[in-house]
């Protein structure tokens, strides 16, 4: 076997800055760490000034970058530099020094004593423990005269990886230098992904092993799909860059509410986990939120949040939706993400169990105090905020929920529709409340009796299964009966194929991560609802996952599929 | 010793933009400035760590304190300024 034939592989990560790019890659230097066993110093006070010009020549490097960049970079160099200069950093580093560490790991203690404080807080707060931890690490290669963590020095147009960027590298890369940007961790909302979008440099995060790329290899990466290819040969490098340009043009060449072929309204809306995902997806064209989950406001904290603290966190994710629909999804936690003041206990079968209204029903002040934010929060915005429980399977409870949502002052209640037994009864859950929405995920682990955790079963779990489809349909079926809305918040209302047929079962709107709403957008223009209608029953009428997604793909609009 | 009360108005709380705009207006005046939650130790004004540690949220108080020459008008600039919603402008 030939070793020195670089094998061409493509993996899959989250595109957070549209465009193709290629080039050789450069590893970003990780951060320096502090060395372990080092020496307590003898003078204090000459290890204190070196620890003093250490933080000042990190803040004078950030403030003379700062002057190279502008706007949200440069904000962003000026508050990191503020840090670095900060008195309250040079007296607990002094305090360390006196406790009997080095200087390297005097400056890394001080850094963490804030740090843990800042992550305490949680929130935005937490947020800056990055610029914190940033700050430190360049300290401490300063103390230690190493060389600062980062981007290497490089003259050929390339893509820079990284496990992370640290705000300060991503707000000074070289424009004409950096094609390209792949991060091992990250999210759709980190810095890394808003600046690059900024930038106009192509970026792909969460791409696992990114790290492990040895430098120089050449690779293409599409920041609309995500999709990262190694070692390329350079005619799919083409092809990439031509099909990435045409789906450029045909995503910018449509903008504004869903609409089928023949004019019928789909909303398209954002999947939502917090304020920054509310902030990023409401600067967005989008026509609000389909699915808000609350989780993170309850998750870390050790005792339940007040009404007060509830509130303060509702209206920074309505504020941007001012007069759009945010729906929001009520507590829902279980066994399987426990929380540590309303601990049922273990279960046998966390899925199966007292989880979502089901744990509201036991506790209903919880409940209570949610409701009574998420109204308050509503009347201060202008938010058109409506209320859905998770893991309704009856009539009864859909009725039980719409009246505490309507006691609490919100004109609006829901019901999520992921229990097969609430979709087949769709007619009578729904004619309880305004509205539903199909989580297709969970639907189809139930549907298909498939724990969503085991990723051996996937198979089972694929949203093409047809039965998955017939239980949509049936959910569809019954909300019509009752003219009542009901969309789709599950990942398969992001997948263009697959939102056609949602909305030929009947679906009103698609609730889906932010970035995918341009081609889900573009699918719906190319189709007529009778189309749309005409792909589910060609889904449908298949006998297996493949052959439905197969029969779509033969059916859709050519133009379409060219794109994908 | 002058002294105000002020509540913050920034809808993130008295982070980031925010709190390196007080800061930098805290700093430039000069004097020692400290600022606290009602009740609690009171912390550095010219320290962007202390101050965003400090954890001030959308609607919460604050005491802030300064001495010495001009510490009236410097204190009625800073509770202008926390008095403004700084993460919008």
């Amino acid at each position: 076997m030939a070793e020195s034939e670089p094998t061409s592989e493509t993996r899959q990560g989250i595109g957070v800055s549209p465009g193709t790019a290629y080039g050789p890659v450069v590893q970003v230097a990780p951060p320096v760490r502090p060395p372990a066993g080092e020496p307590s110093v003898d003078d204090q006070e000459a290890a204190l000034a070196d620890v003093r010009a250490a933080f000042e020549s990190v803040a004078v490097s950030l403030e003379e970058r700062a002057t190279r960049v502008e706007d949200t970079a440069q904000q962003i160099l000026k508050a990191t530099a503020l840090i670095a200069r900060d008195k309250g950093l040079v007296k607990a580093a002094a305090k360390e020094l006196a406790a009997g560490h080095g200087r390297a790991n005097s400056i890394a203690n001080a850094i963490e004593t804030y740090a843990v404080q800042f992550e305490k807080l949680g929130g935005y707060f937490a947020e800056r423990v990055a610029d914190l931890r940033d700050v430190g690490s360049r300290a401490v290669a300063a103390v230690l005269g190493v060389p600062a963590p980062g981007v290497p020095a490089f003259s050929e147009p390339s893509v820079i990886v990284a496990e992370d960027l640290a705000p300060a590298e991503t707000a000074t890369l070289d424009r004409s230098l950096v094609v390209g940007i792949i991060t091992e961790a990250g999210g759709r909302t980190s810095h890394t992904a808003i600046l690059a979008a900024q930038m106009g440099i192509p970026a792909v995060v969460q791409l696992s092993h990114a790290t492990e790329i040895p430098p120089g290899t050449p690779v293409a990466l599409d920041g609309d799909s995500g999709e990262v290819t190694i070692a390329p040969d350079m005619a799919l490098v083409t092809a990439q860059r031509e099909r990435a340009a045409r789906r450029a043009e045909a995503l910018a060449a449509l903008s504004g509410p869903g609409l089928t072929a023949d004019g019928q309204p789909v909303a398209l809306l954002a999947n939502i986990g917090g304020v920054d995902d509310a902030v990023a997806a409401g600067a967005l064209d989008l026509e609000g939120v389909g699915l808000f989950r609350t989780e993170f406001v309850y998750l870390s904290a050790t005792k339940a949040p007040t009404v007060e603290e509830q509130t303060e966190i509702y209206r920074g994710v309505f504020a941007p939706f001012e007069g759009r629909r945010v729906v929001v999804r009520t507590l829902d936690a279980g066994a399987d993400k426990p929380l540590k003041f309303a601990d049922l206990g273990p279960e046998e079968n966390p899925a199966l169990g007292r989880r979502g209204l089901r744990l509201s029903a036991e506790r209903p002040d919880l409940l209570d105090a949610q409701l009574e934010a998420l109204a308050t929060a509503a009347r201060e915005t202008g938010a058109d905020v409506r209320v859905m429980a998770p893991m309704v399977a009856t009539a009864e409870e859909a009725a039980w929920f719409a009246r505490r949502v309507r006691e609490n002052g919100l004109p609006k209640a829901g019901v999520m529709i992921e229990v097969p037994g609430a979709a087949l009864r769709a007619r009578h859950v729904l004619d309880e409340v305004d509205f539903g929405s199909l989580g297709t995920n969970d639907l189809a682990q139930y549907t298909m009796a498939a724990d969503r955790m085991q990723g051996a079963l996937s198979d089972l779990l694929d949203p093409w299964q047809p039965a998955v489809l017939d239980v949509v349909g049936a959910a569809c079926e019954g909300a019509a009966s009752v003219d009542r809305p009901i969309g789709v918040c599950g990942e398969s209302a992001g997948d263009p194929l697959l939102a056609l047929v949602l909305v030929g079962l009947g679906v009103t709107s698609l609730s889906m991560a932010p970035s995918k709403v341009p081609v889900v957008r573009l699918a719906l223009s190319l189709h007529s609802v009778a189309e749309c209608r005409a792909l589910a029953e060609a889904a449908r009428a298949a006998r297996t996952a493949a052959d439905a997604l197969h029969a779509v793909r033969e059916s859709a609009r050519a133009e379409l599929i060219e794109l994908l | 010793m002058a002294t105000r009360t002020v509540t913050i108005a920034s809808s993130v709380g008295l982070h980031a933009r925010p709190a390196a705009l007080f800061v930098e207006a805290a700093s430039s005046s000069g004097l020692d400035v400290e600022i606290a939650k009602p009740g609690e130790d009171p912390v550095d004004a010219t320290s962007i760590l202390g101050v965003m540690a400090l954890g001030a949220k959308y609607g919460e108080e604050v005491v802030l304190t300064a001495d010495g020459d001009g510490a009236d008008e410097t204190l009625d600039e800073l509770v202008a300024l926390l008095s403004r919603d700084l993460d919008a402008e």
